[in-house]
C-alpha cells in the first residue's frame, strides 16, 4: 500500500527564535554532540551483544537523551536518589538502550556492564525494572505506564511545593494507547507546569508508519487543546533542542511539551527512517557498519579504529 | 477472642466501605504523606471524608482507572502513601496490567481500596458484582491482599497497611453487614483469627461470609458438630500456620467467600493444605458463573453464600472425612 500521506518528518523546521542568546558555547554544543555519538555507539554494541532489542527509536533518540542528561536535567549519578534532581521517565520503554547507555555515559554505573543487556542476572533487564539499577525512576514496557507515572511525580511534587522538573519521553506510536489520553486530560487538567513531555515523533511503528496504523495527525492541535504549551522541534539539533526545553522551562501556567521530529535510527544510514529496525538488532557485520559510521560521524573523519 | 456482643441475635450493621474511609482519615492523620485518589466514585468508595477533611491531598481522576493506578505509582515514587479508589471490578478489574507492572513490579506502596466487591453489590447485575478480584490480584508477586470481614476490620486494616511499605489490594462490600469484631478485638495483617474454637471441622472464611459462618457454628453446635471458626482476613500472604493446625486438628475444612470458587480464598486454603496436610475440603463461593441482579440478600441466598449453605457444605465435608 502506498504511503499517501504527508511525511511530517522532512518537513524542515524553523528554529523558533534565533538561538545565538542562549548562553550555550560550541564547546559545549560539541560536548553534547560527542556524548550522543558515544550514546549510539554504545547501542549497537549493546544490541548486537544481547542478540535482541529495538534499534531504531534508541538511536534516534539520542540526542534527546544527551542533552536531557548532559546539560538540562538537574542529575547527581554519584547521588541518584536526591531528593532536589530532576525526574525522567522513559514511557516507550522499549528503547531503554538508549537509557542504559545515557546512565552508563553519566557515570550511574560501569560502562563495561552494557553489555550485560538481557542477559541472565543482568541489572539491564530487557525493559527497565526499577530498583535493580541507579537512575532508574519507572518500570516500563507496557506502553503508556510511565506517562501516568510521571504525572504522579509531577504531582507529589506540586502538592510539596518543590521546584524540581518531571520529564517523560512517549514514542509516537504509544499514542495509540487510550491511557496517553487519560494521562494527558490528568495533566492538563492540574496545568503541572513542572512537567515537560518528550515525544518521540519519528513516524514509524512496528506495523508501519504511524500515520498508517493509526493516525495521530494534527497532533499538535490535538495537544493544544489538551491544555497543553506545544514546542514543535526537531530532535536532532542540539541547540535548537537546549532551546526547546529552556522554552519549557519558562511556562509557568501550563504544561508543556516537545514534538520532538526525530529520525528513526538517526547516525546509521541503512537503518534511518526503516519501520523494520523498530524492534530488531543489527547482527555483527551490520554492526561493524554502523559503528564504522558513527565512529567516522557519517564519513566525516577517518575513523580510528580502521 | 473478643467479638461483638448479641452477634448472632441483634448485631449491629454497618457497611464495611465505612471502616476504609473512617480508617483512611485516621491513618492520614498521622501521616501527611498519605494522599487519596479516587476516579469519580468518591461518596460510595468513601473516599469522601478524607477529600473533605484534606481537599489538598485528594486527587481527582475522573473516569480513568488505567491512569490511577500509574499516577499512584508515581505519587509513591515520590515519597507519598496513596489509597486509590474504586469499585472493585474496574480496579484491579480494569487496569490489572498497571497494578502488575507500574506498581508490583516496581515495589510501589500503593493501597488499591476495592469497594463495592462480591455478589452483594446487588441490583446492578453481573457487570457490577466483583467476584475473580481476589483471584487476580492473589497471582501477583509483592502485593498483600485483604479481604475484612465488617467495619473495625476495614478500618484496623486501613490503617495498618498504611505502616507496611508494600502494595496492598484491599476488597469490601457496599451494603450494610453485622458487626463481628469490636474497636478492641486485635488485628494483625497476616494473622489468621479464630473466633471459634473447635474439633470436628474448620470453617474457614473471609468478608461477609465470617459471620454467616459463626451463625452456621452456633446453629451446628445444637446438633452436637463442633465447629472452628477460622477468619482468614489476609488471603495474602496467607497465614499457613492456622491452616495447616486447622487441617491436623479438625481434619476437614469448609471454605466460605463471596468470590468465584476458583482462585479466591477457597484455593489458597487447597494449595495451603495440598502441600503440607491434604484432608477432605468443600467450598462456598460461587461456582463458576455470572451473577445476576436481585437484592442482596435474595442473591446470597440463591447462591449459597449463606450460613444454610456452610451447613450444608459442613455436613458434606464431615461425610468425606
Amino acid at each position: 500500500m502506498a504511503f499517501t500521506q504527508n511525511l511530517y518528518y522532512i518537513k524542515p523546521l524553523t528554529p523558533l527564535c534565533e538561538v545565538n542568546d542562549l548562553g550555550v558555547t560550541d564547546e559545549q554544543i560539541n560536548y553534547i554532540e560527542d556524548m550522543a555519538n558515544h550514546i549510539r555507539e554504545d547501542i549497537i554494541k549493546m544490541l548486537v551483544e544481547a542478540g535482541s532489542g529495538h534499534s531504531a527509536g534508541a538511536l534516534g533518540t539520542a540526542d534527546i537523551f544527551a542533552t536531557l542528561y548532559f546539560h538540562i536535567m538537574k542529575n547527581d549519578p554519584k547521588n541518584p536518589d536526591w531528593e532536589e534532581r530532576d525526574r525522567f521517565v522513559l514511557s516507550n520503554a522499549h528503547i531503554c538502550p538508549v537509557l542504559y547507555a545515557t546512565l552508563a555515559e553519566a557515570g550511574y554505573f560501569p560502562k563495561e556492564e552494557l553489555l550485560t543487556l538481557r542477559k541472565l542476572g543482568s541489572r539491564l533487564q530487557g525493559h527497565p525494572h526499577r530498583g535493580t539499577l541507579p537512575g532508574l525512576e519507572a518500570s516500563g514496557g507496557p506502553l503508556a505506564q510511565g506517562l501516568s507515572i510521571a504525572a504522579g511525580m509531577a504531582m507529589a511534587d506540586k502538592i510539596d511545593g518543590k521546584r524540581n522538573r518531571v520529564y517523560c519521553m512517549i514514542g509516537d506510536g504509544e499514542m495509540d494507547e487510550g491511557q496517553i489520553w487519560e494521562s494527558l486530560m490528568f495533566i492538563g487538567k492540574n496545568r503541572l507546569h513542572n512537567f515537560t513531555l518528550i515525544i518521540d515523533r519519528n513516524n514509524i511503528q512496528i506495523d508501519g508508519f504511524t500515520e498508517e496504523v493509526m493516525p495521530l495527525e494534527p497532533l499538535k492541535d490535538k495537544l493544544t487543546s489538551f491544555n497543553f504549551h506545544v514546542i514543535e522541534t526537531g530532535g536532532h539539533n542540539i541547540r535548537t533542542l537546549i532551546e526547546s526545553f529552556k522554552e519549557a522551562q519558562d511556562i509557568f501556567e501550563k504544561p508543556t511539551v516537545l514534538l520532538a521530529h526525530t529520525i528513526p535510527g538517526k547516525g546509521v544510514d541503512f537503518m534511518e527512517f526503516k519501520p523494520e529496525w523498530h524492534g530488531k538488532p543489527p547482527n555483527k557485520e551490520e554492526a561493524r557498519k554502523a559503528l564504522a559510521e558513527l565512529r567516522s560521524l557519517g564519513g566525516k573523519i577517518t575513523c580510528e579504529h580502521e | 477472642m473478643k467479638l461483638a456482643d448479641n452477634i448472632l441475635d441483634t448485631p449491629e450493621q454497618i457497611p464495611q466501605r465505612n471502616g476504609y474511609g473512617d480508617g483512611v482519615v485516621e491513618a492520614g492523620d498521622a501521616n501527611e504523606n498519605i494522599v487519596v485518589l479516587c476516579c469519580d466514585l468518591t461518596e460510595s468508595t468513601r473516599s469522601a471524608k478524607f477529600e473533605a477533611k484534606y481537599p489538598e491531598r485528594f486527587i481527582e481522576v475522573g473516569i480513568a482507572e488505567q491512569n490511577m493506578a500509574g499516577i499512584s505509582a508515581g505519587l509513591a515514587f515520590s515519597g507519598k502513601v496513596p489509597y486509590m479508589s474504586s469499585y472493585a471490578t474496574f480496579s484491579p478489574g480494569r487496569n490489572w496490567d498497571q497494578i502488575r507492572v507500574s506498581i508490583c513490579y516496581s515495589m510501589a506502596n500503593v493501597k488499591i481500596m476495592g469497594a463495592h466487591a462480591g455478589i452483594s453489590v446487588g441490583p446492578d447485575g453481573a457487570t457490577h458484582q466483583a467476584l475473580e478480584d481476589i483471584a487476580i490480584t492473589r497471582v501477583l508477586p509483592n502485593l498483600n491482599v485483604i479481604v475484612p470481614c465488617d467495619y473495625w476490620e476495614t478500618k484496623k486494616a486501613a490503617i495498618q497497611m498504611a505502616g507496611i511499605e508494600e502494595p496492598f489490594y484491599m476488597r469490601f462490600g457496599r451494603e450494610n453487614v453485622p458487626v463481628v469484631t469490636t474497636e478492641d478485638t486485635p488485628y494483625k495483617i497476616g494473622k489468621a483469627d479464630t473466633y471459634r474454637d473447635g474439633g470436628d471441622v474448620t470453617v474457614i472464611a473471609c468478608g461477609s461470609l465470617v459471620y454467616e459462618a459463626l451463625v452456621a457454628a452456633e446453629n451446628l453446635s445444637s446438633e452436637g458438630i463442633d465447629v472452628r471458626v477460622i477468619n482468614s482476613h489476609t488471603i495474602k500472604p496467607i497465614d499457613e500456620t492456622a491452616i495447616v493446625t486447622a487441617g491436623k486438628e479438625t481434619g476437614a475444612i469448609v471454605t466460605a467467600e463471596e468470590h468465584q470458587v476458583h482462585g479466591g480464598l477457597g484455593s489458597a486454603v487447597a494449595e495451603v493444605l495440598s502441600l503440607h496436610h491434604p484432608v477432605p475440603i468443600e467450598y462456598v463461593a460461587i461456582m463458576d458463573r455470572f451473577g445476576e441482579s436481585g437484592e442482596p440478600n435474595q442473591l446470597m441466598k440463591k447462591f449459597g453464600l449463606s450460613s444454610e449453605g456452610i451447613i450444608k457444605a459442613v455436613k458434606k465435608v464431615l461425610k468425606r472425612k
